[in-house]
């Protein structure tokens, strides 16, 4: 059942890792990217901002510098793709008031345990005694559910498309075998509903055509699940072209580079950068398992943006036993909480405000402290800016 | 700073320097301290006077124990002052239940390691607190050694000088990582746990123009840059591709969103040596077995006082900072 991963034995095939990552991290081919899109960009009538909408994709492009190497008048804007980022305190409540229930061990992956949520995180929660844990896959939460058969094992599930079928694996497995001991509370969001909020707010205290967002980088992880088919509104009905890209910086750059053409020649599409994984359909398998568990959330909040409709995902009601949020309902708390004043995550995820304009950035908005969404990943913009300096332009 | 501690104050990064500064420095305060070195220098720069706790789960892993682990950490940190680890004094507090035979499996490779730093242990204390108060075992060791070069300090290194790393990084913390429950990664990859006294004795013997030396624990090579960044008011510039890694470090690093210079080294330098030096320093490392891929990584310059600069290949540069948090894994 555990997830075994085979590293650093090249003998099988004579194949070393980094002839998987080398060619997309070519210096040559990385400037010659460069060279390609400053030529393209001077026949552009005006500057374009593209929001690369996952955490993932805002990651490479600070790691690698990328903004170094293009033109003025093309910018990014880092979208509200970390699933980290975007959970709202009242969520990570639930979380910490979870974990600090009697013979209850809290699972949940990697960074989710640091980001703080009104009663402080998961971190803080652990360091107060609560049995807190995370694991690298959903599936790891068998076994600690096998090595401690009278403790409930409450697995806080967190993520995209790209990680919900994981839960619904683990949800199948619990149900089919019978387990008793794992529950469920689930926080798994959609990315398309976030990006027609971006650009079309329901909100009424936002003026959405104030939105400075041109065009959209795709995360490809997430279309390796759900299919590029998820994206076909944007160029169709919000005039917004779309490019699925890969995570590697030679990636970024040819997206960056087909969005470019595509506005030079008058076109607005839907296109695959990441032709290697990613086809329309995608992983139909995984999409039943979703569909089989899961329904939509008529509403999910958004740490920084505020309730968006459909984005979120629930257990259907048939689940309810192995739902921790039916479960313990009587003792997590439905109160809004407000994000911070002087924030401006809000608009930084809109393009109309880039991290460093924020008051509160890199002073009391640290990533050892994190007040805003942006802040609390390393995936994060403010997180981004602040790791990687993006005072060096 | 939190109100409890959490793991993230001992990561050897940001928070772990807060809790330093703001508690034990606050109250010890005097100038050797202050100096902040791997060791401080006593006894008119005659004797180097180091001390380290050692916790490390699991006890057993690929390359080392916690044994090796406790001789190499404290003469490391003697030598990195240019000083021979002479006298340890060794302190464990098992927990209950213990196995004897694990007990003497791990003395035995303390045992093995003194003998190759030359030292002895001449005094000690054991302590078995009942089960749960520790995890199995810590050990302190605490060591005095005879410094062969005086003046190596991590507050003069300057525009006149290069940065070397002794070799690859970041085995140890990959290994630990891969090793823990929860992660289960099979790989071949072996800690780089050795003691570091003959390569330092041996660069002082040919009278390397010795700058400043650091053994990259925890916070790895990102953390010592960082420091001696601001310690001696310079700015570090990396040449990202020079940094040598290893396939299967790299390969944890990219499925868990780590980087290697983050990660802890348990038997890697970091130098600081005058630039004229730099062939004759690495073909002395080059001759021993852990450290024949040492190289240059980094030029000083004033450019961005007290940061650190990686610059790529293709002509992007960003800052690296000084690792913050917990070692986590990246969601996606």
């Amino acid at each position: 059942m555990m997830t075994t991963v085979k590293i650093g034995e090249p003998k099988l095939a004579e194949l070393q890792l980094k002839d998987l990552y080398d060619g997309f991290r070519n210096p040559e081919v990385i400037k010659g990217f460069a060279k390609l899109i400053t030529e393209e960009a001077k026949k552009l009538s005006r500057p374009i901002n593209i929001m690369e909408v996952c955490g993932g994709h805002t990651h490479s492009i600070m790691k690698f510098g990328l903004p170094q190497l293009l033109p003025d008048n093309i910018n990014f804007i880092h979208g509200p793709g970390c699933p980290v980022c975007i959970m709202p305190k009242e969520r990570i409540d639930h979380a910490y008031i979870l974990a600090e229930q009697e013979d209850t061990v809290l699972v949940t992956l990697g960074d989710m345990i640091k980001v703080p949520g009104s009663r402080g995180s998961l971190q803080d929660a652990r360091a107060k005694g609560a049995d807190v844990r995370f694991i690298y896959s959903p599936l790891d939460a068998l076994k600690i559910a096998q090595e401690n058969p009278e403790k409930k094992i409450i697995f806080f599930a967190i993520g995209f498309e790209t990680t919900t079928p994981m839960t619904t694996a683990l949800i199948d497995i619990v149900l089919k075998h019978q387990i008793k001991n794992i529950f469920f509370h689930i926080n798994h969001v959609t990315v398309p509903e976030v990006m027609v909020e971006l650009i079309d707010s329901r909100d009424e205290h936002v003026d959405s055509y104030n939105n400075a967002i041109d065009a959209f980088l795709g995360p490809s992880h997430v279309s390796v699940i759900t299919g590029s088919k998820i994206y076909e509104k944007f160029p169709k009905e919000y005039n917004r072209p779309v490019v699925v890209a890969g995570f590697e910086p030679v990636d970024v750059m040819e997206a960056i580079l087909m969005i470019v053409k595509q506005f030079n020649e008058g076109r607005c599409e839907l296109e695959i950068e990441y032709k290697r994984l990613v086809n329309y359909d995608g992983n139909l398998k995984a999409q039943a398992l979703i569909e089989n568990y899961f329904e939509k959330a008529s509403l999910f909040k958004w740490r920084g943006l505020g309730n968006v409709p459909k984005s979120g995902y629930k257990l259907r009601p048939q689940f309810a036993d192995i739902d921790a949020e039916k479960i313990y309902a009587d003792i997590l708390p439905n109160e809004e909480i407000e994000d911070h004043k002087l924030c401006i995550c809000g608009d930084i995820l809109r393009g109309m405000a880039k991290p460093d304009e924020c008051t509160i950035f890199g002073t009391a908005c640290k990533p050892q402290t994190p007040l805003g969404s942006c802040m609390v990943s390393s995936e994060g913009a403010c997180a981004a800016y602040y790791k990687y300096g993006n005072l060096i332009q | 700073m939190n109100k409890q501690i959490t793991l993230a104050m001992g990561n050897g990064g940001e928070e772990n320097n807060e809790l330093i500064s703001k508690i034990f420095y606050k109250a010890f305060k005097n100038d050797i301290l202050e100096k902040s070195e791997d060791a401080a220098v006593i006894h008119d720069g005659e004797l180097a006077f180091s001390t380290d706790s050692f916790t490390v789960s699991p006890l057993f892993f690929p390359g080392g124990d916690i044994g090796k682990l406790a001789i190499c950490g404290t003469c490391n940190d003697l030598a990195m002052m240019g000083a021979k680890p002479k006298y340890l004094t060794c302190s464990v507090i098992i927990e209950e239940g213990f196995s004897t035979r694990e007990l003497e499996k791990i003395v035995r490779s303390m045992k093995k390691e003194l003998e190759n730093n030359g030292a002895i242990v001449v005094s000690g204390d054991t302590k078995v607190v009942p089960r749960g108060s520790v995890d199995k075992i810590f050990i302190n060791t605490t060591g005095i050694g005879e410094i062969q070069k005086k003046g190596i300090s991590s507050n003069c290194i300057s525009k006149d000088d290069v940065i070397l790393v002794s070799r690859d990084l970041g085995r140890h913390g990959a290994t630990i990582f891969a090793a823990r429950e929860g992660i289960e990664l099979s790989s071949s990859l072996e800690s780089d746990c050795a003691s570091l006294t003959h390569q330092v004795q041996a660069l002082i013997e040919v009278g390397i123009k010795i700058t400043a030396l650091r053994d990259a624990t925890r916070g790895g090579v990102s953390a010592v840059l960082n420091e001696w960044a601001k310690q001696s008011n310079i700015c570090i510039e990396v040449e990202e591709e020079s940094i040598p890694v290893c396939q299967e470090v790299y390969g944890i690093c990219e499925m868990l969103g780590f980087e290697a210079v983050n990660l802890a080294n348990e038997g890697t330098f970091v130098l600081a040596i005058a630039k004229e030096d730099e062939t004759q320093a690495l073909d002395i490392l080059h001759t021993f077995e852990n450290s024949s891929n040492a190289v240059k990584i980094a030029d000083v310059s004033d450019e961005y006082i007290g940061k650190v600069v990686l610059l790529s290949s293709y002509g992007t540069k960003r800052f690296l900072d000084t690792p913050t948090g917990e070692l986590l894994p990246r969601i996606c």
